[in-house]
């Protein structure tokens, strides 16, 4: 697994820069992360990003748009507005979580 | 810091934000719960790759857009070998309903929406729905017997002519 230096973080990523390792991840990591794919953080995106934690930590993967609607209260629309084109990849990468698995 | 896989330029995923030209067009041609789902399930997976999303309904498929069926649709067993049931059964009054309840029960567990709930997350991810001009006059339907946000009901010629350059599913 490679590791990856992002703005003085060091961190464990997979082959595409997702990171792989949970704990590596804090608020700050994820603001920068965010700024890597040209993503601005605001209150709503953070609510997205604390939610995918959350539900990670319970669940053990990662949400997809469709959860994050229905367990998150965010629609789709939204989430494509915040995360644009791709949301499930782009939010979980803000998010340090492996891509959905889920097919819906 | 000694570590020797250490990149020196962050590795960073392309999520290829100049956006794709990629379009996908999917036609709907059945009206049974369990062939419903492949199109809807692909329409949406391409949307969220940023695909442009073309969904016509035609035949059959017009019970996934007609107000009157779109929440009710049903699987049989008959005819059905990969069921691996004996055909006879499938006639049996109730098998139909039996197999229904069992299939909505399976995609409940797996937090798969209804299908008027999975247009709904189309829609809201950008996709478009169509309806076939020869399906609703042969049926005697109208724009207001559909789906809501059915962009419009229109020919085979129109749809061609919309998802010029688009891949192809026929389902």
């Amino acid at each position: 697994m490679p590791t990856t230096t992002i703005n003085g973080h060091e961190i464990h990523v997979d082959d595409e820069g997702f990171m792989t390792e949970y704990d590596e991840w804090t608020e700050d990591l994820g603001k920068v992360l965010a700024s890597q794919i040209g993503i601005d953080m605001t209150d709503e995106h953070w609510q997205v990003i604390r939610f995918l934690r959350e539900d990670f930590r319970e669940q053990g993967e990662t949400a997809t748009v469709r959860r994050v609607q229905t367990a998150g209260g965010v629609p789709p629309k939204r989430l494509f507005q915040l995360f644009p084109q791709k949301p499930a990849k782009k939010m979980s990468y803000v998010a340090g979580l492996p891509k959905p698995h889920g097919c819906v | 810091m000694t570590d020797t896989i250490t990149q020196a330029a962050p590795i960073v995923p392309s999520f290829n934000d100049e956006g794709t030209d990629r379009k996908l067009a999917i036609i709907c041609s059945k009206g049974s719960l369990d062939m419903a789902y492949p199109g809807l399930i692909l329409g949406n997976a391409a949307l969220g790759e940023g695909v442009e999303v073309h969904l016509f309904f035609t035949f059959w498929g017009f019970d996934m857009i007609n107000k009157k069926t779109m929440g009710d649709l049903k699987f049989t067993p008959l005819g059905n070998t990969a069921t691996h049931m004996p055909q006879g059964l499938g006639g049996i009054p109730g098998v139909t309903h039996m197999a229904t309840s069992k299939l909505k029960k399976s995609l409940e567990e797996l937090a798969i929406p209804t299908v008027p709930d999975f247009l709904e997350q189309i829609v809201a991810s950008g996709g478009h729905l169509w309806a076939c001009r020869l399906s609703a006059d042969m049926n005697h339907l109208t724009a207001a017997d559909l789906y809501d946000d059915v962009e419009g009901i229109i020919s085979a010629a129109d749809f061609i002519e919309l998802t010029e350059g688009a891949q192809l599913l026929f389902i």
